[in-house]
């Protein structure tokens, strides 16, 4: 498109603080590369392992361990992200407990570089589990979910359930007695024709080939995603921000985060 | 028609208070700081939430959200001639789905009742601060609040999926969603911890948390604070985050002990409680490792409680301090500031040395797991300028803080307490973004106007080192 330009964020880790459960790093740097420095302390991020960083903070979207790391939104502590007008801004803070005013953190995450674009992060960093295990059977998934305390992941494709648990194999093994699981080698392959987003109470709704994420409500559907309707009152709060924080437009042209 | 009166007629005759004795009452939150309202409103529905804020913006006059008014930075504190609306008689448990774990609640459900409901069916919800007894979960909302065992399970915007609110403009919306992935920017994000100046929450679609199979409660004591907070450190960086790690000086111990009668190691420097909770297998490999750690790091002593009536003990040690401290000087000054893990042995030393240097008595306990300090300055109010060197001091450990990398406040927010403070955290550029946010939700600055956000002109001060006068928070809880 004329006039507009493709901007790169910078590249690398600065810092891993493993006492502190921090790392620092260019949004630019692959989520990948991160993933390895991070495995050397037995730690890693809430952030599924593909593209960059600051790709994957502006999608904003989880990966298949969500039910127990939780969403991405929650890994990011700082952000400085280069302003419409072409300013660096900092938002949150550099502690994993931070409430001194407005989270912009928050605003960043899932805002597809409409706001601002990220060029450096803080990341909140979890302990990486010293055993993990799938398991796959033909069983009713709210018994499993019931039944497990707190799986990794809980995936159903209409007709098998694939949990991933992590923690003591001996505690492991004790949570799958009961239920008719096996080990399998990972989860099943995932329907790519579209990621729905439904109330996870609702998946018994689902008709057509998908697997859906028990407890949390991503669909990965063979099917494009049902239209979904905007509050006209939401819509205009999106307009307003919008005007805020980009007044003439500059960033990111041509998305509205509303489309889904 | 007067203010009062079309408030009345949108509510009732009884649910809109103006009288004098009323009006003192709602001058103020948990901290001591004070603002004036013309009236305060008791809403039992949305739509007189939204009445409430209609009438009050007819009239040009500002409004402020109360939830049970624990809040310790002065954040529900009425602008001068605003209307309070409070929640408190929004306190229904709406609906609570056990297999999907999670409950649309009113904001003025108190939190701990909120955990009592669920509990038959194994669930609680995990932000657990202390005044949990009190505080509501519109209260949590506004403030983010953490608690003890936010160090595993996160504050409260990892427990919030959705909010309806009612905004400044007086219209509804649903921010996030009861959906995984809710279209658009996470403006339920910005929305926890926003202290009240987006609008106002009136249902929460919270999310729960199960009981653990198997919980292991710990005090262990050491003979320096350096070697406790040196265990804190060394236990997260062996990739074990307990469900909580909290610190008590020896102070703290003590006054607690004369109060509570549990045994404490009235001797030591520093005690840490931690818990760990999870699968029975876990809990006993982690508890062994961190008895390990605590041992290298020279360990007097390491208590396990033995059942759940001296699990609840300890506790009750650890949230016990603010009636024990009663007992040292009647009255106190309570600070929330968080600092990186590993520089909590020299802040806290930096907090002895401000406080000696002020001849004032401080007493630790706080969070230590996320490295969020709550030092109290004890003091007689009745001693002439005392009060002074309490907000010399309290300003000094704030500083120390941001200088060690941390940041200022890590649960009780900002509010009026800590708004002038804010340029020591960000810069004027990182302000006016959070103003942005602020204006497109409010761009009248009808919501709570005053709080969190400095005016241009009082970056100045702070950053000459201007003295900003502040009134004393005399908080009851942590």
């Amino acid at each position: 498109m004329t006039g507009v330009r493709t901007v790169t964020a910078p590249t690398g880790i600065t810092r891993i603080e493993p006492a502190e459960m921090t790392a620092s790093c260019g949004a630019g740097t692959a989520v990948a590369d991160l993933d390895d420095a991070l495995r050397e302390y037995g730690q890693c991020v809430a952030i599924p392992t593909s593209g960059s960083i600051g790709g994957a903070l502006a999608v904003g979207r989880s990966g298949l361990r969500r039910l127990g790391y939780g969403p991405v939104r929650d890994a990011l502590l700082q952000a400085r992200y280069v302003s419409a007008a072409g300013e660096l801004v900092k938002a949150g803070g550099p502690t994993v407990k931070n409430v001194s005013g407005f989270d912009l953190c928050r605003l960043l995450v899932g805002s597809r570089g409409t706001l601002g674009f990220i060029g450096d992060v803080i990341l909140r960093t979890r302990p990486r589990a010293r055993f993990e295990q799938w398991f796959r059977g033909d069983v009713d998934p709210d018994e499993v979910l019931a039944r497990l305390y707190r799986p990794t992941a809980a995936l159903w494709d209409g007709i098998s359930v694939w949990v991933l648990l992590e923690g003591d194999p001996e505690d492991v093994d004790q949570q799958i007695a009961p239920l008719a699981l096996t080990a399998v080698d990972g989860p099943p392959e995932l329907p790519a024709g579209g990621r729905w987003s439904i109330a996870p109470g609702d998946y018994r709704t689902l008709r057509g080939r998908f697997v859906v994420e028990l407890g949390v409500g991503v669909v990965h559907h063979e099917g494009p995603p049902p239209r979904r309707d905007v509050d006209p009152v939401l819509r205009d709060l999106h307009h307003h921000l919008k005007e805020r924080f980009d007044p003439t437009g500059r960033l990111n042209p041509g998305v509205d985060v509303l489309d889904g | 028609m007067t203010l009062v009166a079309e408030l009345r007629a949108a509510l009732a005759d009884d649910r809109v208070r103006d009288g004098r004795t009323e009006l003192a009452l709602y001058r103020h939150d948990a901290s001591a700081m004070e603002g004036a309202a013309v009236a305060v409103c008791f809403p039992v529905t949305t739509a007189e939430v939204q009445s409430c804020v209609r009438v009050a913006r007819r009239h040009g006059v500002p409004f402020v959200a109360r939830g049970s008014g624990t809040g310790l930075a002065g954040g529900a504190v009425p602008p001068d001639g605003a209307v309070v609306i409070s929640t408190t008689k929004m306190n229904r448990i709406e609906s609570v789905d056990v297999a999907s774990r999670r409950a649309w609640v009113e904001p003025g459900v108190l939190n701990l009742d909120l955990s009592r409901a669920v509990a038959a069916h194994g669930l609680h919800f995990a932000p657990d601060p202390s005044s949990q007894q009190t505080c509501s979960i519109g209260g949590n909302v506004a403030n983010n609040s953490g608690g003890p065992h936010c160090l595993a399970e996160g504050v409260t915007n990892a427990h919030v999926l959705a909010l309806e609110v009612v905004l400044p403009d007086g219209n509804v919306a649903l921010l996030g969603g009861a959906d995984a992935e809710p279209l658009g920017y996470d403006l339920r994000g910005v929305f926890v911890g926003s202290e009240g100046m987006l609008g106002i929450a009136t249902k929460v679609l919270v999310r729960l948390t199960p009981n653990p199979p198997a919980v292991c409660t710990m005090l262990m004591d050491f003979d320096t604070v350096e070697a406790g907070a040196s265990t804190v450190s060394a236990v997260i960086a062996s990739g074990i985050v307990p469900a909580a790690m909290e610190m008590m000086d020896q102070l703290c111990l003590r006054a607690v002990e004369a109060y509570v009668h549990a045994g404490l190691p009235v001797e030591a420097a520093a005690a840490l409680l931690i818990e760990v909770v999870g699968l029975p297998n876990g809990v006993a490999a982690d508890t062994a490792a961190i008895t390990e750690i605590a041992a290298s790091h020279n360990v007097r002593t390491v208590r396990v409680a033995a059942d759940d009536a001296e699990r609840a003990l300890l506790w009750k040690s650890r949230k016990s301090a603010f009636g024990a401290i009663s007992r040292i000087k009647p009255n106190y000054y309570l600070h929330d500031t968080v600092v990186p893990r590993t520089r909590l042995p020299e802040v806290l030393n930096a907090v002895y040395d401000i406080t000696r240097r002020h001849d004032l008595l401080v007493l630790n306990v706080f969070h230590a797991g996320d490295g969020n300090l709550h030092p109290l300055l004890l003091y007689d109010g009745r001693e002439p300028g005392v009060l002074d060197r309490v907000h010399a001091a309290g300003e000094e450990i704030v500083r120390v803080s941001v200088e060690a990398g941390g940041v200022l406040s890590g649960e009780h927010g900002i509010g009026l307490e800590k708004r002038d403070l804010m340029p020591l955290m960000f810069s004027a550029v990182d302000l006016a973004a959070q103003e942005a946010l602020r204006a497109a939700f409010d761009p009248d600055g009808v919501s709570n106007p005053g709080k969190v956000l400095p005016s241009p002109a009082r970056c100045g001060d702070i950053l000459d080192g201007g003295r900003v006068a502040r009134a004393v928070a005399a908080g009851a809880w942590i």
